[in-house]
């Protein structure tokens, strides 16, 4: 053999093993034997937790039993029944979660959303809209118990949400998502809503916006179908695509291969799914109550499109930027690790369920449950 | 060493030959063009004649007409960019038209009539291409062997792209044109029939098909082995005693007690690779005509295995669950 044939020997081979994942995996068997129920990691490219900020400082049962914030504070409807120090507090917190003060955020601090001469004034969009998150998040905290408190973790305490678990620091988190354009009418252009290589939908050629359809629209995802064809299943290949797109952004969202909840045997079937995927089945529908209840009802509060002072937060189909499920996850199955975030925050718990719904098995929250308590879409705010 | 080798490594050069005289009623051929090293060293080293015709000129400008609607479809999806469509080549597709037209001829090209357009002049392409192959093995007094076993190929394309999609009433069930975007369909489409692994016929295509490779790899390696002894001219040592021919049997019959011979490897050859898409297309053709769900057909049928249940139950069956 010439020196070219050995180069080309020892290159070919380094070549073709350059897109593997070298160091060993942590695997995990997760269903029964012989049904490939594994979850494989690679420790090394796993998303990190990264720090959690800590509480501004220690709440007591003293400051928590103080007096109301509506006693010292004007136009407070959501928080007016938490103590003026646990006010304070959340405040605070709200502050490191959203605009740190130093960060190179425009107004950050306080003032990203309080006019400094008027803190109780709505004028900055902003302030409206942090009223109506916190909404979202007590609705999240106290009626979408069964997407993280479901059948995995049994009875133990629940990490739930806080602001920190999507923002991170950010005004607007990282992951979110908003409606594609539509397709052109004719040729140019028209890529059928997929064939594009889309990180949404982790590079495959599947359609790069399932989310209009699944995550806020109440489209059935379901395809699979029973032993022989009946009138009911009708769902087309192009439909399995799409729901096959909405997977691929699940999966890419918490880090997990198919089989942490399905059994790729039939991917269908519930009887053999792990319960993951029940917990996952209330995700869906927590993201469709918070983009449509919270989000998307905010209507004309968001600002269009470089009328904001804080930058954009429309898409470019002038529909809000809203969650999908890598807002929270963020590449982790369990968002932050699980670390138990919510129990330094009461405030953010939000009110029981009104009725004990809990009867056999899981809770049943509604999706309309939480648009109740006031109304801050388009209409002139509280005084 | 000499004889162990991937390439040809006799080239023969000569005066070009132009084959056999052809009959009555046939087109002229081209060629011979001349003797190509490179092509030497994977099969004869002359190129040509070729013999076009009729057939072969209407498959070829079909297939050329096909070929430009799907790459001018793809290359209009990146707004005539033409870096783009290299960039994005293998997601780009011409996908066939969206349910709610039906299994109808009257679709808007570009909401998947481009599709029928494309996919009626590849047909056509295809099967003048099959009617050349049968010509041609007629006027060569040889048998119709290729012809057919390109027949089992276009059936197999056929269910695919039309006649299962005739079957289901909708366009929407045949396969997009494109890299990526045929194998996300083909993911797609085991997902949505309950996992196409439960599909006996699909299992059989499998069987035929790692058959095919199994039965190449040993006739190649056998042949190859015995090439020192003159064994790739087969014919007239099929009866020779002492020879390469008898040398390869003998291997066999020694390592496993039994051999197949010259002709017969062949024939073996022939009809595990239609068999593969003969009973591929089958299994294509039954998937959502006559069952929806493989997976469960195969438990019923006592075909796959029922795992122990993991105690979920589907949420939306519960008493009063969101939907």
């Amino acid at each position: 053999m010439n020196t070219l044939n050995k180069l080309v020997a020892i290159a070919l081979p380094a070549l073709l093993l350059a897109g593997c994942e070298f160091g060993s995996k942590e695997q995990e068997q997760v269903g029964f034997r012989g049904t490939a129920m594994v979850q494989i990691n690679d420790p090394d490219s796993k998303a990190k937790v990264g720090d959690i900020p800590a509480p501004p400082y220690e709440l007591t049962a003293e400051m928590l039993a103080g007096d109301r914030a509506s006693t010292a504070y004007e136009n407070v409807p959501v928080l007016g029944n938490v103590s003026v120090d646990e006010f304070n507090y959340l405040m605070q917190a709200m502050t490191t979660w959203i605009a740190p003060d130093g960060s190179n955020i425009k107004d950050a601090g306080c003032t990203y959303c309080h006019n400094p001469e008027n803190m109780a004034s709505d004028e900055k969009y902003t302030k409206v809209v942090a009223r109506k998150m916190l909404l979202m998040t007590q609705n999240i905290n106290a009626n979408w118990k069964p997407h993280f408190a479901g059948q995995v973790s049994g009875g133990q305490e629940n990490a739930g949400v806080t602001c920190w678990t999507c923002h991170r620091g950010n005004p607007v988190p990282v992951n979110n998502w908003s409606t594609a354009m539509p397709e052109p009418g004719n040729i140019t252009g028209k890529k059928y809503g997929g064939n594009t290589p889309a990180k949404s939908v982790a590079y495959a050629s599947l359609n790069f916006d399932p989310f209009t359809d699944y995550l806020a629209g109440k489209e059935n995802i379901r395809v699979g179908g029973k032993e022989f064809p009946t009138a009911a299943s009708n769902a087309a290949i192009q439909s399995t695509e799409k729901t096959y797109g909405l997977m691929m952004h699940m999966s890419q969202g918490l880090g997990v291969n198919c089989t942490f909840c399905h059994n790729s045997n039939n991917f269908a079937k519930w009887e053999d799914s792990r319960p993951q995927r029940v917990n996952a089945w209330y995700g869906i529908r927590m993201v469709r109550d918070t983009n449509n209840n919270y989000i998307t009802a905010l209507g004309d509060v968001w600002p269009a499109n470089g009328k904001g002072a804080y930058g954009n937060r429309r898409g470019p189909h002038g529909d809000p930027l809203k969650v999908n499920c890598a807002t929270c996850h963020q590449g982790l199955n369990k968002p932050l690790g699980g670390a138990k975030m919510l129990k330094d925050y009461p405030a953010l718990k939000g009110a029981a369920p009104v009725a004990p719904a809990a009867v056999a098995a899981t809770p049943a929250p509604t999706e309309t449950a939480a648009a109740a308590p006031e109304s801050v879409g388009a209409v002139k705010p509280v005084a | 060493m000499a004889y162990q080798n991937i390439f040809t490594q006799v080239q023969l050069r000569g005066e070009l030959e132009a084959g056999v005289p052809l009959g009555p009623h046939n087109d002229a051929r081209i060629g011979p063009f001349g003797t190509s090293w490179l092509m030497g060293k994977l099969g004869g080293s002359q190129l040509g004649p070729v013999y076009l015709g009729k057939l072969g000129l209407a498959s070829l400008l079909t297939g050329f007409i096909a070929i430009e609607i799907m790459g001018l479809n793809m290359l209009a999806s990146v707004n005539w960019d033409p870096i783009q469509f290299v960039r994005q080549f293998f997601w780009l597709a011409l996908e066939p038209p969206p349910a709610k037209y039906g299994f109808t001829a009257n679709v808007p090209l570009n909401e998947g009539g481009w599709w029928i357009g494309a996919g009626f002049f590849l047909t056509a392409s295809i099967l003048l291409w099959w009617g050349r192959t049968y010509v041609r093995a007629k006027e060569l007094g040889m048998g119709t062997h290729v012809a057919w076993a390109f027949g089992s190929a276009i059936w197999l394309y056929l269910v695919l792209g039309f006649i299962r999609p005739m079957m289901m009433g909708s366009w929407a069930e045949a396969v997009p044109f494109g890299i990526f975007p045929h194998l996300d369909w083909t993911a797609a489409f085991s997902i949505r029939y309950g996992n196409l692994f439960y599909n006996p016929f699909h299992a059989l295509s499998i069987a035929f098909l790692y058959g095919s490779v199994l039965l190449f790899a040993m006739h190649g390696a056998t042949i190859l082995a015995v090439g020192r002894y003159g064994g790739e001219r087969e014919i007239e040592q099929i009866t020779d005693r002492g020879t390469a021919s008898e040398r390869a049997a003998l291997f066999w019959r020694w390592t496993m007690g039994w051999n197949a011979t010259m002709e017969s490897i062949h024939r073996w050859a022939w009809w595990f690779a239609v068999l593969t898409t003969l009973t591929g297309g089958i299994g294509i053709l039954l998937t959502g005509t006559v069952v929806d769900n493989w997976f469960l057909w195969a438990v019923d049928h006592g075909f796959a295995r029922e795992y122990p249940a993991t105690g979920v139950v589907d949420p939306a069956t519960l008493p009063g669950a969101p939907q």
